[in-house]
Order: structure tokens, then C-alpha cells, then sequence
């Protein structure tokens, strides 16, 4: 039997959060004659009130997701926003993906929550027709009424809820949805943040925050080493502390590590400072396991072997050894990017209840519906008693992709139904530092041939980490190539992308913007150094270098590009468009100007996620100390729906780029993350960060990603700059172990 | 017991007083806007006022803020209303907004100290307050706005 959306109608209730809680499916097709609300639509009701409840399915991590989504369907259908609720939508399959991460929350969304707004604002238009016994095209409907083409007639949108509710769900095909020009809200500069005022007068809940009856809070002695076991252990001590419970030892992990529980002791008590202090009190003996064998610093030994003849081709055309033989001269260069933790201000935090059927959960997650398979999965829940688990998303204290993995969650939940206590798990920095799933080191080795004063060939070759291998053990080569390595938008007659492979021994993850960070560091520094070769102006030479305006074809050179899971009819590879964001941020930050002595400029451009971003940063250097002076960037993201957020986004991803490329820096030691907190693993301060430019270029293309794509090209942009001012090329990233910080 | 003044209100309560401010604030008052950060003195997202001047919760002992009159997040305004609270709003200063109250109380604090501070002054007294999302120009402007509404009250 096929049931149409109609069928379902949602009951609404609120629980002690202001969740939606509870989904009845209704056998008549048919609301009753005195509906009071209606939900067309799993994003929408409309109260016989007037209220709009709309329901954000998107995680909050400061992209500001929980203000865009909820205006756009607004304004699609005609709502005003003052009367319009928003929710937070609970972990749930009919919501379509809920992982908010790889910037697509609008980018693969659009269309659909444009549907849901015009589904609504469809029917009210047919209930009000229908009310005045006119054609539909009779009916205007505008801010939160219809309005009758004979200019003297109009109907609120709560007096319509009766009638549309028991209207048929028009088909897809049958809407119209608002042309941009007919926006209210949506593209407009000013808006204020939903959670603006919870968030400065301290009301905003965070995972962290949580604070459910009898809760009780633990905190988790993990292994230091990934698949580390428990050999034996002392709680006699931890036990003594006033306010500790219990103390419960925690399964071991086993490959793959995926989104399972570290394993360890956790310790359960009345409030965190006892939990803090029975923690520390334990004596473990620890079982190392075979990650102990891992260096960091020793492992690059490793990373060379394998880009000294690495054999996975990502895509060649032309071909690179003739562009060898024949070139008139060449340039090699080699660049490594540290290991990387995600740093979110807020560490991890889940709380889980025992209800009379499954668990209640209540975390600052980026993949609610992650979560839930999670704790199904932890405590053998089997697929049909999904509706059991129920995941409610806080607001999150930063994401950056650590928190769509959901191994604290399970912890929380296997803790609740062990201990039958109700636990709320926090991890300290101390934990978020070093039991992380970290953006990997990596190795990159560049060349370049040049013929008649041109570009003739481009290797690169690159070695981390595989993300693979978290899920995988097996993994040895990173499917990371299509984030800014063999996507190199390059018109080059020869080129040669290819990648090493390597045993893995920690968790790892991705992390904003993922390999583009090192991809985009290596092949833009390269770039600038072979402008530096050539003698030629840097912004001058990568014009050159992306060459005319056409859209790249990679299928056609056999190379099966994933293009951040989109078609590339929909979103191509624009030349133009990359070069218009390059000339727009040398605009902007002048770039023909002369500077003062000491001062440089460093330009770059990457295309990911869909979007272009260019970037300029110019630094100055004295007595060997770097100074961050100035910041542009220019980004063309397709339409902009909520331009401030985007504008912040570009800001923080200048900002997060920076922190990387400045102190960004984990390694272990026997298997051990050295790192714990922030006096090792540093972010740049308030006094490190200059004035900040930031231009959205006015597009019409769909809209592309906007949370990741400003990280890649900054990195490059400071080394080029810093290269502009002092001669000296940094190809090692962090720049703190070169005193330069 | 331990005597503590939060926000003008008197609580007694039953802890060690070796217990960091921060713990009793959140899990014996319930009073969770001031947030955990690095439990270190690092970040300053636990930032509170001790009789006006900011410290850090975490790495503040029972036994040090006995006497004193301490002023949390919650305690600046009940609506949002002080000149601070309204320049972050009116700039859309926060992004994730986990820091953004020490950020927020080490911004009052300066400028109870130094009603108009200049970009180098306001450098000094916010350097202790770590943002990963990247919120520090917008900090900056939001400082200068409010120090011009009268922010130092």
C-alpha cells in the first residue's frame, strides 16, 4: 500500500524540551471538519491559531542553519515571520539526511524546503478560492493572509486551516514556487539570530547544559591508545570521593573503530567535580595493543617511502613523463600539514534516559539519525524499535564534523541502561584533545615542467591517513583525491595525480573542509611558487594557470570525480567563475598597491564544496615575527540565501584556518596524542586577527556550500604572503615550530 | 556549608571548598550559562565577575569566593537589555555562541575599567577569551559600539 504524505498526520505535542515528540498515522485520509492545525508538510504546521511551527532538521553549530531554514520555507509560503515557531527537529528518517556536515544543509535542501513552503501556501490559496467560490488564480496570498482579487476581501492564514487541511496534497509537478525576486526575507541583509538572545543572556542549551531529573554525570577514563584495553584496575580510592556512585568498566573496542565507544572506566557521580576528582584517582593498567608502535614523527619516514613511486593513479591527461623529458626546467617541492584536532569550544556531552520502552537521548549532535543507529546498535536494539530512540538535538557549542561522530552518545546510552541511572557523559578538553578523530597528518610531493616560459606539467602526490580506515582497517589510500587534489582546475597540457598508501593507527576524521586543507595548501603554495619561477605576478600567473572560461570535464578524462555528491550539470567546474572570485578579492584588497617594507601579499583561490573562494592576506614580518595585517576573501556560493551568515562564515573559516596553519598541531608519542588542552594545542587570540574583508559575489547559480569552502585557500594565502615579505617559503605547516609565531 | 553571593542573591551550599566556582555554579545552582572550556584558566569561557573584576569559574576554589560578590551571565540582564548583551545582538556577534558569555563578561569588565577602549586595549582584556568559530572582529566593533551606548554600567 502507498500512502501519501497526506495520510500522515503528525500529533503534536510538547515535551519538557519543546520537542515534537510522537508520530500517529492516521487511517482516514481525511482531517476532521474542525481541524486545528495542519501539517501538509513534515517541515510545516499551521495552527487555526495563525502560529507557524516550522521544524529545523539541520544541526546549530553557528552557521546560523536554525535562522535560515525555517525563513526560507517562511517566506516561500508567505508567512509572517513574527508568527512563526521554530523547532528542532527530533532524529528521524522522514526528514530525509540530517548530517550537517559537508556543507549542504541549503546546497542539497533548497529545492525541497522550497516545496514545503509552497505546498502550504498552495493550499491555502485553493481552501481560500474554494471559500469564496472563485478560481484559485483569484487569490493573492501575502503575509500570512489571502487576499482577494477584488481588493476588499481577505483571510488570515489560521481562519484557512479547516478547510486546507482536508485539501489533497498537491503533486510536486503542480506548485510554483517564488521566483528570488519575490523575496521577503530570504537574501536579505538584516536578520537577528534566532538564538541571538537565549545565547548572550545564557538561557541557550547546549549539549553540555542538559539538566534532566536524577541526572547523574560521568566522566570516562579512555584508553590512551586506540584499541587499548583495560588489563586491570584500583577504583578503591575513586570510590572514597564524596558524590562518586559507582564506578562501570566500559566494553573494549574492537576494529573497526567507526562510531563505537573507546573503552575504559567511567566513573558516576553527583556532579562533575567529583566525577573530575574520582577520575583522576583511579589506577588503570593499561593494555596497549598494537597502535603503541605508532610515531608521529617517526611515521614520516614512512610517508616518503610511499610517494617515492606511489602507484594509485586519481587522473592524468597528456602525459607527464614527456612533459618531463622535454622541459626546459622544473621545479619539486614537498609540503606536510600536521595532524589536526577539531577543538570545539564545547566538548562532547550526551545524556540518555531509560524510558518504559527504549532510551531518551539528548546530545549536541550533527547527525541525530547517526545517534540513533549508534545507541540501537550499542544496545542491540533491533531496526523495528526504532521509534524507541528518541534523539533530541541541542544547540551545539561547534561542530567542525567531531560531532557527527556519535561515539560519546552511545557511551551515554550504554551507561544509562547499565547503571539504570540516568547519565549525562561530559568530556573535558583534556578527553576532546586527545580521543579525537583527527584531520590527518599528511606528505605531498609537487613538480612542475616548464616550456617556452609556461606551465607545461603538474604532479602531485599525495600520502595521509585514509578516513577510510576508521570504518575499514583494511583502507591504505585515502578516496580524499576529490577534495582539491585531482579537482585541480589547472589548464595544464600534461598531468599526473596520484596517491600513496599507509597503515593508519589512530581515529581518523574529517574535519572542516577535510583534505582540502592540505590539498589547497600544497597545490596553491606550488602554484605561487611557480610564479615565483616564472617571474611573473602571482594573481597574473594563476589567471593564466586556470585559463580560459569552460567548465572542466573530468568524467571525460576518465576520472570518476565525485564533486561533493552533486552532478556537475548542476554545479560544474567554472573556470570563470573561480577567476571572477580571484579578481574580485585582489580588487578588493588593492592588490597592485605598494606596501610598505616588510610587508607582503599572498593570494589564493580553491574551488570546494561546490563554492569558490579567493583570498588575499597580507602579513608583515620583523625581526623574524610574523603579524597578520589584513584579510580578504570572496566567495561566489551561488545564491546567498542568509548573506550575514555567510559573511560570519567566511569570518570564522579565515579564523579556523589560521588557528590551524599558525599552532594546528597534534602527533602521538608510543601511540599517545601528546596534546591535551590549550596551552599545546593553541588557537589564534583576539590580538593575532586583523580586520577581516569578506564579498559574496553576486550569483545565480544553485546554492553551493558556504561552512567549509572559506578554510582551504587561507593557509596558502599566509605562506605566499609570508614568502612576498621575507623571501622564505614555509612548506611545513604549523609555522609555530618555526619560531615565526 | 559555604555562603555564596551570586547575582545579588545569597545561597548557601553543602560542598568542599575546594570545589571550582564553576561546578557549584552549574551542577548545585543550575545556573549553566557560564561554560566549560579547558577547566584550565585558558580559554575563558567560564569568565565571571568577582566584585567587578573577571576571573576564571573553573580555576576559582569555594573557598576564594566566600566573601565576594560574584556576577554571572545570567546576572547582567534579565531581557538582554545591558549595552553590551544589545551591541552582540545588534552585530550578530555570535556564531555557535559556546564562549560567547566570558567573552561577554570580559567585555563588561572592560569597560567598567576603560569606558572607551581602543582596538589595542580591547586586544589586551579579550586575549584571554578563546573563540574557535571566529567571532573576534565582530567583538571588537560590538566592544567600540557599546562603549559609545554607555556600555559601562
Amino acid at each position: 500500500m502507498t500512502l501519501s504524505r497526506r495520510a500522515f498526520i503528525q500529533r503534536l505535542s510538547f515535551g519538557s524540551a519543546g520537542l515534537t515528540i510522537g508520530l500517529q498515522l492516521q487511517a482516514s485520509s481525511f482531517a476532521p471538519a474542525d481541524a486545528t492545525e495542519f501539517t501538509p508538510d513534515v517541515f510545516v504546521t499551521l495552527e487555526a491559531s495563525g502560529t507557524v511551527r516550522i521544524r529545523c532538521h539541520r544541526s546549530e553549530m553557528g552557521q546560523g542553519i536554525r535562522s535560515t531554514i525555517p525563513r526560507l520555507i517562511a517566506d516561500e509560503m508567505e508567512a509572517d515571520w513574527n508568527k512563526v515557531v521554530v523547532e528542532q527537529a527530533l532524529g528521524d528518517a522522514k526528514y530525509g539526511d540530517q548530517n550537517t556536515d559537508g556543507s549542504r544543509s541549503i546546497r542539497k535542501n533548497y529545492d525541497r524546503l522550497k516545496r514545503a513552503g509552497a505546498t502550504v501556501r498552495t493550499l491555502l490559496q485553493q481552501a481560500a478560492a474554494d471559500t469564496w467560490q472563485v478560481a484559485p488564480d483569484q487569490v493573492r496570498i501575502h503575509n500570512h493572509a489571502a487576499h482577494h482579487a477584488d481588493g476588499k476581501k481577505t483571510l488570515g492564514f489560521g481562519a484557512l486551516v479547516a478547510k486546507a487541511a482536508n485539501l489533497p496534497v498537491p503533486a510536486a509537478d503542480q506548485l510554483t514556487l517564488k521566483p528570488e525576486k519575490d523575496y521577503r526575507y530570504v537574501m536579505k541583509k538584516e536578520w537577528e539570530l534566532l538564538d541571538g538572545l537565549d545565547i548572550v543572556t545564557g538561557k541557550a542549551e547546549y549539549g553540555y547544559d542538559v539538566a534532566v531529573k536524577d541526572m547523574k554525570i560521568a566522566l570516562i577514563a579512555r584508553p590512551p591508545v586506540v584499541f587499548g584495553k583495560v588489563k586491570s584496575f584500583d577504583a578503591s580510592e575513586t570510590l572514597k570521593v564524596p558524590g562518586v556512585l559507582e564506578v562501570v568498566e566500559m566494553p573494549a573496542l574492537s576494529p573497526p573503530a567507526a562510531f563505537k565507544m573507546l573503552g575504559g572506566i567511567a566513573v558516576v557521580a553527583e556532579h562533575t567535580w567529583a566525577a573530575i576528582q574520582g577520575r583522576e584517582k583511579l589506577k588503570i593498567e593499561w593494555e596497549d595493543g598494537p597502535n603503541a608502535k605508532y610515531d608521529t614523527v617517526a611515521h614520516q619516514a614512512e610517508f616518503e617511502k610511499a610517494l617515492e613511486d606511489p602507484k594509485h593513479v586519481v587522473r592524468q591527461h597528456g602525459n607527464w613523463q614527456e612533459a618531463e623529458s622535454q622541459a626546459e626546467s622544473r621545479l619539486d617541492a614537498a609540503y606536510k600539514v600536521a595532524g589536526l584536532a577539531h577543538a570545539t569550544m564545547e566538548p562532547l556531552a550526551a545524556t540518555a534516559r531509560l524510558t518504559d520502552d527504549g532510551v531518551e537521548v539528548w546530545a549536541c549532535t550533527q547527525t541525530p539519525q547517526a545517534a540513533q543507529a549508534n545507541v540501537m546498535q550499542t544496545l542491540e536494539i533491533p531496526q523495528e524499535k526504532a521509534n524507541s530512540v528518541k534523539v533530541h538535538v541541542t544547540l551545539l557549542g561547534g561542530g567542525f564534523g567531531r560531532k557527527s561522530k556519535p561515539d560519546y552518545v552511545a557511551e551515554a546510552a550504554f551507561l544509562a541502561h547499565k547503571t539504570k541511572r540516568t547519565i549525562k557523559v561530559l568530556w573535558t578538553r583534556e578527553d576532546e584533545i586527545q580521543h579525537g578523530y583527527y584531520h590527518s597528518p599528511s606528505y605531498q610531493k609537487l613538480a612542475a615542467t616548464f616550456q617556452k616560459g609556461k606551465l607545461s606539467g603538474w604532479y602531485h602526490a599525495m600520502v595521509n591517513h585514509p578516513i577510510g580506515a576508521t570504518f575499514n582497517p583494511a583502507a591504505r589510500v585515502g578516496g580524499s583525491a576529490d577534495l582539491g587534489q585531482g579537482d585541480a582546475p589547472y589548464d595544464v597540457p600534461h598531468m599526473r595525480i596520484v596517491n600513496g598508501e599507509t597503515d593508519t593507527f589512530m581515529r581518523i576524521g574529517w574535519l572542516r573542509s577535510v583534505t582540502n586543507i592540505n590539498n589547497a595548501f600544497a597545490a596553491s603554495s606550488f602554484a605561487d611558487e611557480c610564479a615565483a619561477h616564472l617571474k611573473k605576478d602571482p594573481l597574473a600567473f594563476l589567471l593564466e594557470l586556470i585559463g580560459p572560461d569552460r567548465h572542466i570535464d573530468l568524467q571525460a578524462e576518465g576520472y570518476g570525480y565525485g564533486n561533493y555528491g552533486e552532478t556537475t550539470e548542476r554545479f560544474p567546474i567554472d573556470t570563470a567563475r573561480l577567476k571572477q572570485v580571484l579578481n574580485t578579492v585582489a580588487k578588493q584588497a588593492e592588490w597592485t598597491r605598494k606596501r610598505p617594507k616588510g610587508h607582503g601579499l599572498g593570494i589564493a583561490v580553491h574551488r570546494s564544496f561546490c563554492s569558490y573562494v579567493g583570498a588575499v592576506i597580507e602579513v608583515s614580518m620583523a625581526d623574524n615575527k610574523l603579524k597578520i595585517e589584513d584579510i580578504h576573501l570572496a566567495i561566489d556560493c551561488g545564491l546567498a540565501i542568509n548573506p550575514d551568515r555567510v559573511h560570519s562564515q567566511l569570518e570564522g573559516a579565515a579564523m579556523f584556518a589560521i588557528s590551524n596553519a599558525l599552532y594546528g598541531q597534534i602527533t602521538a608519542e608510543k601511540g599517545r596524542v601528546v596534546q591535551s588542552n590549550f596551552h599545546d594545542f593553541p588557537l589564534a587570540r583576539i590580538n593575532q586577527f586583523p580586520s577581516i574583508r569578506t564579498t559574496i559575489v553576486s550569483s545565480d547559480g544553485p546554492p553551493g556550500g558556504v561552512g567549509e569552502p572559506g578554510v582551504p585557500p587561507v593557509a596558502p594565502a599566509l605562506c605566499n604572503a609570508i614568502f612576498a615579505a621575507s623571501g622564505k617559503r614555509y612548506r611545513d605547516l604549523p609555522l609555530s615550530q618555526f619560531g615565526i609565531v | 556549608m559555604i555562603a555564596l553571593t551570586v547575582n545579588g542573591k545569597k545561597h548557601e551550599i553543602q560542598a568542599e571548598p575546594e570545589m571550582p566556582l564553576l561546578w557549584a555554579l552549574r551542577d548545585l545552582l543550575g545556573m549553566t550559562g557560564t561554560k566549560y572550556g579547558c577547566g584550565k584558566g585558558l580559554c575563558g569561557s567560564c569568565t565571571v565577575l568577582m566584585d567587578n573584576e573577571p576571573i576564571r569559574a573553573c580555576s576559582m576554589p569555594l573557598a576564594a569566593v566566600a566573601d565576594k560578590n560574584i556576577t554571572t551571565i545570567e546576572g547582567l540582564s534579565t531581557d538582554g537589555g545591558h549595552p553590551v548583551q544589545q551591541a552582540w545582538l545588534q552585530f550578530s556577534v555570535p556564531q555557535c555562541g559556546y564562549c560567547q558569555a566570558g567573552q561577554i563578561m570580559s567585555a563588561v569588565a572592560l569597560l567598567r575599567k576603560n569606558p572607551k577602549p581602543d582596538d589595542e586595549a580591547i586586544d589586551a582584556a579579550m586575549s584571554g577569551n578563546l573563540c574557535r568559530c571566529g567571532t573576534y572582529t565582530r567583538i571588537r566593533k560590538a566592544i567600540h559600539h557599546a562603549a559609545e551606548q554607555g556600555g559601562a554600567k
